[in-house]
């Protein structure tokens, strides 16, 4: 052992082909989350502007005060302002589709995403790249300027489409390895977190200074929540009753079967974590992870009532900050190496060498 | 109706002779295009395209500010090789193979070549690519090429003659292995009936060659860990490396990925620290590693040479193979292969002039209108005079060169390089093409059936290299010789 090994991980002899470079195992996580992210934005754009198509007669104010949490939901405020003066329809819209200043706008994304499937080309199947390539190309070409144009609704479909396909084909053509798990890690990651923003839009929204809640207004709000989640349909199959918001809020949060409510990401993401780790069920390894397990057995006991009692948004909140440190404990613990000091290492090596020659 | 007014003019062509009839060997081919109309070429060709755009068969282009991946333009008439010529193709090559590999043990050892003066010490020991550092140094299983593209061209009377031999990281495999798939799409009843020679083992057969090579320290019964190691995603040649990665079923790493520990490779992984055995290499000897060579260059590993020197890891190709295909060491090939092996080179060399000898270098420098002048040391077309089209600044700017350093140069009369059917604009017409196949050295030395067939698509252009213009075609050995 010599000064080189100081803060290296562990050295193992593993010879078994199918050992993952911690480069590799990184962008797997973040080409899976920027698909899962796109899809996500597409989604919620797509139904706020539909959404908006009832309610034409909006001030700027009202304007502003529904697009401006989206905004802050799905990007970053600063950076708008410094391009826009107005949020509304078109300019959030804009923002969060088609410009690259924004890094979580859908083109940004999806422009990320197929970076990092390009890293990883000898690792994923050809039909995921295929998908993701013809997504690229897609955003590139003058075709996605001219579907933009004739209509925003069959954009976002189309990008939708794409996430799905690649989805679908990593789930039929992608070997059940480690790097499956990393991509359902950045997928279940990514999908707990936006359906957290988006169940919190409603608290922005129903802010006790505008009126009209329980009005027209809040129901076809309400209703809009669950098509940003793509769970509508799936919310009618379990209430049949009208759209009553703490149900809404308790199904995304606790469905255990609906697969973007939070609580069934969050298992997903343990089951993960436990094949990745190779430990016991409800064994953690650090403390992220405890504190991870400890979110999902809130889940497993919470009712709605306690945590609408407690305040949504500060629970929210709180489920998004858990996610962050878990992101960071996989960064930490499976991607990262200490960084190499070229100037360092080129001495040392070059002693070394010097030592075995004398 | 698309060869109707096909003209061989004054060149040998690959498809008809020169009275105009079909060579035997293409007869199907040339049935095929007879029928062919061009709106279902253009279909066919534009399904060839999209599917090289979508699946990322694109190489990247330097000094274009937007879309820098572009496709390798294919041409969909195939380039047809009988059995009988290529047998004495693969002979030739594998002959050549075989001597350059013995010439470069002699040189990092007794150098007997040079004290029985076959060749003048000075143009082994003062070129570029020589590494006096590994002077004694043994390779496992004493193999040091392991890949090679050699380019081969054929001249106005249909002889194959070897252009040049590319010893360090020939690139290509990749085009030969999509442009056949492609094809095979295209034209499968064609394909099916003319009983082509496969080419789907390369990257099997590359896989053998680098786990033969494995460092002879890890004993036979472990399998050794084997990389692809690429200078990243912006090189230009990134599809190549991870298409081989993949055809090879073993990881792609950058130089970053590895770090070297007491003459050691390894590769940061998700568990830890994993011993690395063998690097099939696609980087230069120059930028491989910073502590011996450039000590700019991010794109190596600091320790990765010594760790070679050690015998802990293999690399293929070694290190100091790029003194063999110096252009004035090509210029002894024939000769290294009578020392070497006794035999008469079965593949013939382009005649070649040196600049550093005297009465070379007079003929040089007066007939330099004449003369194609390259680089010893260049590849892809670059550093390269073709006289009879240059400018007179272009000419003088060379023999200025050639004066100033005559040890860099050689030149050769222009070969005009054989022809072959192309879709061009109007039509078929005849482009210049040459050929690379694509030779494996392990436990045996394979010559995969065919290469990569590159065409000029510009008009009298003889210029095939990607980078100006190429383009390239499917290469068929038959099973049989028509």
């Amino acid at each position: 052992m010599n000064e080189l090994f100081q803060g290296q991980k562990p050295i193992s002899t593993r010879r078994d082909h199918m050992v993952m470079l911690s480069r590799v195992a990184n962008s797997l996580y973040w080409m899976s989350r920027y698909i899962e992210r796109s899809e996500n934005v597409a989604r919620l754009l797509d139904v706020n502007l539909q959404l908006m198509l009832d309610f034409a007669d909006f001030n700027d104010q009202q304007l502003k005060e529904h697009w401006l949490p989206i905004l802050c939901s799905a990007g970053d405020e600063e950076t708008f302002f410094k391009l826009y003066e107005r949020a509304d329809s078109e300019s959030v819209t804009e923002f969060l589709t088609f410009r690259e200043e924004n890094p979580n706008s859908i083109i940004s994304c999806l422009f990320t995403a197929r970076e990092n499937a390009r890293q990883v080309r000898d690792q994923i199947s050809l039909e995921m790249f295929e998908a993701i390539n013809e997504c690229y190309l897609f955003l590139k070409s003058k075709n996605a300027q001219e579907v933009w144009k004739f209509g925003a609704h069959e954009f976002f479909e189309q990008i939708k489409k794409y996430s799905h396909l690649f989805q679908g084909l990593t789930d039929s053509t992608f070997l059940r390895t480690e790097g499956y798990e990393f991509i359902n890690l950045g997928k279940f990651l990514e999908r707990a977190d936006k359906t957290t923003r988006i169940l919190d839009l409603k608290y922005h929204i129903l802010l006790p200074s505008i009126s009209d809640v329980g009005g027209a207004v809040d129901a076809a709000q309400w209703q809009a929540i669950l098509r940003s989640a793509s769970a509508l349909e799936a919310y009618r199959r379990f209430h049949v009753e009208d759209i009553i918001p703490n149900k809404v809020a308790e199904f995304l949060i606790f469905s255990t079967t609906f697969p973007r409510s939070i609580r069934y990401c969050l298992q997903r993401l343990d089951s993960e974590l436990h094949r990745l780790s190779g430990k016991e069920r409800r064994e953690y390894r650090s403390q992220e992870e405890r504190n991870f397990g400890k979110l999902l057995s809130d889940l497993n006991f919470l009712t709605i009532q306690e945590i609408l009692n407690s305040g949504l948004h500060q629970f929210l909140q709180g489920v998004q900050k858990t996610l962050d440190q878990l992101d960071d404990h996989i960064y930490q613990e499976f991607m990262y190496h200490p960084p190499v000091d070229a100037e360092a290492e080129i001495f040392l090596q070059q002693q070394q060498m010097q030592q075995q020659q004398s | 109706m698309l060869l109707d007014h096909y003209k061989t003019e004054d060149f040998f062509d690959e498809m008809f002779t020169e009275e105009g009839g079909v060579r035997p060997h293409y007869q199907k081919i040339a049935d095929r295009f007879r029928i062919l109309d061009s709106a279902e070429h253009r279909r066919k060709q534009t399904a060839v395209d999209l599917a090289f755009m979508r699946s990322g068969v694109t190489f990247t282009v330097y000094n274009d500010d937007q879309g820098t991946e572009r496709i390798f333009p294919f041409d969909l008439v195939p380039r047809v090789i009988p059995n009988n010529e290529w047998e004495i193709m693969e002979k030739g090559l594998i002959q050549r193979i075989t001597a350059l590999n013995l010439f470069l043990h002699d040189i990092y050892h007794e150098q007997k070549i040079l004290k029985d003066r076959i060749i003048p010490p000075h143009y082994i020991l003062g070129a570029k690519h020589f590494r006096r550092e590994f002077m004694g140094f043994n390779v496992p299983k004493d193999i040091y090429i392991h890949i090679c593209g050699t380019d081969l061209i054929r001249d106005r009377q249909g002889d194959y003659l070897v252009l040049e031999d590319n010893l360090r990281c020939p690139s290509g495999a990749s085009y030969m292995l999509e442009n056949r798939a492609a094809l095979k799409r295209a034209f499968p009843d064609l394909y099916r009936s003319a009983r082509v020679q496969q080419v789907d083992s390369y990257g099997a057969e590359l896989r053998k060659v680098l786990q033969y090579v494995s460092p002879p320290s890890l004993g036979e019964t472990i399998q050794p860990n084997v990389v692809l190691l690429t200078p990243g995603v912006f090189n230009s040649a990134y599809f190549e490396h991870a298409f081989l990665a993949r055809q090879m079923g073993i990881p792609i790493v950058e130089g970053r990925d590895l770090v070297v520990r007491d003459a050691r490779v390894y590769m940061r992984t998700t568990s830890g620290l994993v011993p690395v055995d063998v690097i099939y290499r696609r980087i230069d000897d120059d930028f491989l590693d910073p502590t011996i060579f450039r000590p700019d260059s991010l794109l190596g590993v600091p320790g990765l040479v010594n760790a070679y020197r050690s015998g802990n890891v293999s690399l293929a190709n070694s290190i100091g193979t790029g003194v063999a295909d110096d252009k004035v060491v090509y210029y002894f090939v024939p000769k290294i292969i009578k020392y070497y092996l006794g035999e008469e080179p079965i593949l013939r060399n382009v005649d070649t002039f040196l600049a550093s000898e005297s009465e070379d270098r007079s003929y040089i420098l007066e007939n330099m209108e004449k003369l194609v002048v390259k680089s010893a040391n260049e590849a892809g077309g670059y550093g390269m005079l073709m006289g009879p089209w240059a400018s007179k600044k272009e000419v003088d700017s060379f023999r200025e060169q050639v004066r100033a350093n005559p040890r860099n140069f050689i030149a050769q009369h222009p070969i005009s390089l054989s022809r072959h059917p192309t879709w061009c604009e109007e039509g078929l017409e005849g482009r210049h093409v040459d050929l690379r196949p694509y030779i494996l050295y392990g436990e045996k030395i394979t010559v995969t059936p065919g290469g990569l067939t590159r065409v000029a698509l510009r008009k009298g252009s003889l210029v095939v290299n990607s980078s100006q213009g190429g383009g390239s075609k499917d290469t068929w050995v038959l099973n049989g010789d028509s």
